[in-house]
């Protein structure tokens, strides 16, 4: 109204800019080794696993020899791993979304007891109780992305939840007994079908070992390659800006579990094959087996960063020190006491990591 | 004015508990222009962003987009529509690259079975797009497309986002505080990105509380009070005083500036 234009531009404080320094970000641009390291392990998580796990495969050779680094035994870690393998690419779905899932061993062990059950004692073809088994999986998985999403409940109590709730139906459903190994192989052999080996030489490879690879071949591509698979990264970095960006994060989130859930009961399936019978006790330990492997496998626990992958090496590393050791002849309470430091190491390195400066 | 608005808003009723955050508000936004909504803390401006971005759900009221009355449940149905959003938080994912952030919720897939059937990825083209589009905006100073975004600076990291809103934007880019956490070179390299999606015709409605670039980009203020729309003056005839004045109620506007 009655202001000159000098007092509607406010005073000038930017034409002073047309001098100043133009070079951006001036840092001292001295790397130390050290930061160089840090740099291309941000860029590259899955790293410290694949050089642990070498590292390590040399040094068991070394020290245990012969028997550690055969054909035979490289092989037969890799059966050891292939469950709680299978089980770890699930955990990884769920923690790349910023979750954990504690419930993926009562899954499964509940789903082998199914299938188990509807073959053995019902007659019902393998074929189909397999099926009720995958379908059963991602229900139970369905169940627990319901409960996280649409009861806003924290997956960590969710699943402390349901891993109780799967655990008593699986008592329940087996009545505590298991189901003998030479049952199965009289009424239903197909639910042992991934205790198939192949032999080449001394190498044993089953073909629990191969589903395993399978499974993580799957989730890696699906993971990297399709908009599915940004997405969980997205989610699980930062869920409110992935909502605003356009994804509908609940929808993905419920996708994620039930997917889990799936992966769980094919593990259901491998499971009979590489331990034989059906025991409603067998893995009660596989909850926290699937999250160690995530962990020392590069993923950070806290949603978004890490390759699957990473997941599949960290199972490996977790079978290589447990061979290399009682190989070694040392107690089986000091390869617990080394996996504890595994897991601690691993957490520190990814926090170490997270620090990168640009 | 003689052109139709893009996109106008009439009683806006939006109300949470027994606090209302829009009392019968109106809103304006005419073609190719740049329209600022200034209004002290309190005073609705977020929720009328938020009406009209889908992000909330009026109560009462009309919103209509080229004449057509819309209603949005979601941010997404009013991107569909052609209204993008650079939110004040940006809304990227750190740890996603670049052209992943671009893309998100609206990626392109291969063509043939690859696409079709495996969902693959057309990362080739996506980078393609990406780039022109930031180097349209004047970006191109982000040597690698697929680094992380968690690597940019803040202006840069803005820029993606407003690169963003504007590769999709076909009807309306909303723009909330978009200088608010920048330094004085970074700020200016939004307002040149703000002049620049201007003049290729896209109408913006610019959210700051910042005057100097409200006066400096607007070519007309929407002053937001009590949630309603006070008035709207042209900066070209209005002080930065006048425009404080009439948002803090220190001043009561005449007939000339009355909406």
């Amino acid at each position: 109204m009655t202001d000159d234009s000098a007092n509607r531009g406010g005073q000038d404080y930017e034409s002073s800019l047309a001098e100043s320094d133009k070079s951006v970000a001036s840092f001292a641009r001295t790397h130390t080794p050290i930061e160089t390291l840090q740099h291309v392990l941000h860029g590259n998580p899955t790293l410290v696993p694949v050089i642990v796990l070498i590292a390590a495969t040399i040094i068991f050779g070394l020290v245990a020899g012969e028997r550690f680094f055969s054909a035979f035994n490289l092989t037969l870690i890799m059966q050891q791993v292939s469950i709680i393998g299978i089980l770890a690419a699930a955990q990884t779905l769920i923690i790349l979304s910023a979750g954990i899932d504690l419930s993926v061993a009562a899954i499964m062990v509940l789903m082998a007891v199914i299938a188990g059950k509807l073959s053995v004692d019902l007659g019902v073809p393998a074929p189909i109780s397999v099926l009720v088994a995958l379908a059963g999986g991602a229900a139970a998985g369905l169940m627990n992305g319901l409960l996280v999403t649409k009861a806003k409940l924290p997956p960590f109590i969710t699943t402390l939840g349901t891993w109780s709730i799967f655990y008593a139906l699986n008592l329940w459903l087996s009545g505590a007994q298991s189901i003998r190994s030479s049952d199965i192989d009289e009424s239903a052999p197909f639910l042992k079908f991934f205790g198939n080996v192949i032999e080449i030489g001394g190498a044993r490879i089953t073909f629990g070992v191969i589903l395993m690879v399978l499974v993580f071949v799957a989730l890696w591509y699906m993971l990297n390659k399709t908009a599915w698979g940004r997405h969980v990264y997205a989610v699980g970095d930062d869920k409110e800006a992935a909502e605003l960006a356009g994804i509908r994060t609940d929808r993905m989130l419920i996708s994620v579990y039930a997917l889990a859930g799936l992966v769980c009961g094919i593990a259901a399936w491998a499971s009979i094959g590489r331990v034989g019978s059906i025991s409603p006790q067998a893995f009660y330990e596989g909850n926290l087996q699937s999250i160690t492997a995530v962990v020392i496998g590069g993923i950070s626990l806290f949603g978004g960063r890490g390759s699957i992958l990473g997941a599949l090496f960290g199972a490996l590393i977790v079978g290589v020190f447990q061979s290399g050791l009682r190989l070694a002849g040392v107690d089986v309470l000091w390869q617990v006491f080394a996996i504890g430091w595994l897991i601690i190491i691993a957490v520190a390195i990814d926090q170490w990591i997270r620090k990168v400066s640009v | 004015m003689t052109q139709e608005p893009v996109l106008t808003a009439r009683g806006l009723v939006k109300r949470y508990g027994r606090v209302t955050a829009l009392d019968n508000c109106d809103f304006d936004l005419y073609p190719g222009e740049v329209l600022a909504v200034i209004g002290d803390n309190g005073a609705g401006k977020s929720s009328l962003i938020k009406a009209i971005s889908g992000a909330v759900q009026i109560d009462a009221g009309e919103i209509r987009l080229e004449g057509k009355p819309i209603s949005f449940r979601s941010p997404l149905e009013a991107r569909d529509a052609g209204i993008e959003t650079v939110y004040q938080t940006l809304a990227l994912s750190p740890a996603l690259s670049i052209v992943d952030n671009m893309f998100v919720g609206r990626e392109i897939v291969k063509d043939g079975v690859l696409g079709r059937t495996f969902r693959m990825l057309d990362h080739k083209r996506m980078e393609a797009m990406a780039r022109e589009k930031l180097s349209e905006l004047g970006l191109m100073t982000i040597q690698n497309i697929n680094q992380p975004v968690e690597t940019l600076s803040g202006g840069q990291r803005q820029g993606v986002a407003v690169a963003r809103a504007a590769a999709f934007g076909s009807k309306v880019v909303i723009m909330d505080e978009p200088t608010a956490a920048l330094g004085v070179k970074e700020s200016r390299r939004v307002l040149e990105l703000i002049k620049g999606l201007k003049e290729r015709g896209m109408p913006i409605v610019l959210i700051s509380h910042n005057m100097p670039h409200v006066f400096e980009v607007a070519d007309r203020i929407h002053v937001h009070r009590l949630g309603k729309r006070l008035c709207v003056i042209d900066p070209k005839s209005h002080s930065m005083n006048d425009a404080v004045a009439f948002m803090t109620g220190a001043k009561e506007p005449g007939e000339a500036e009355a909406a």
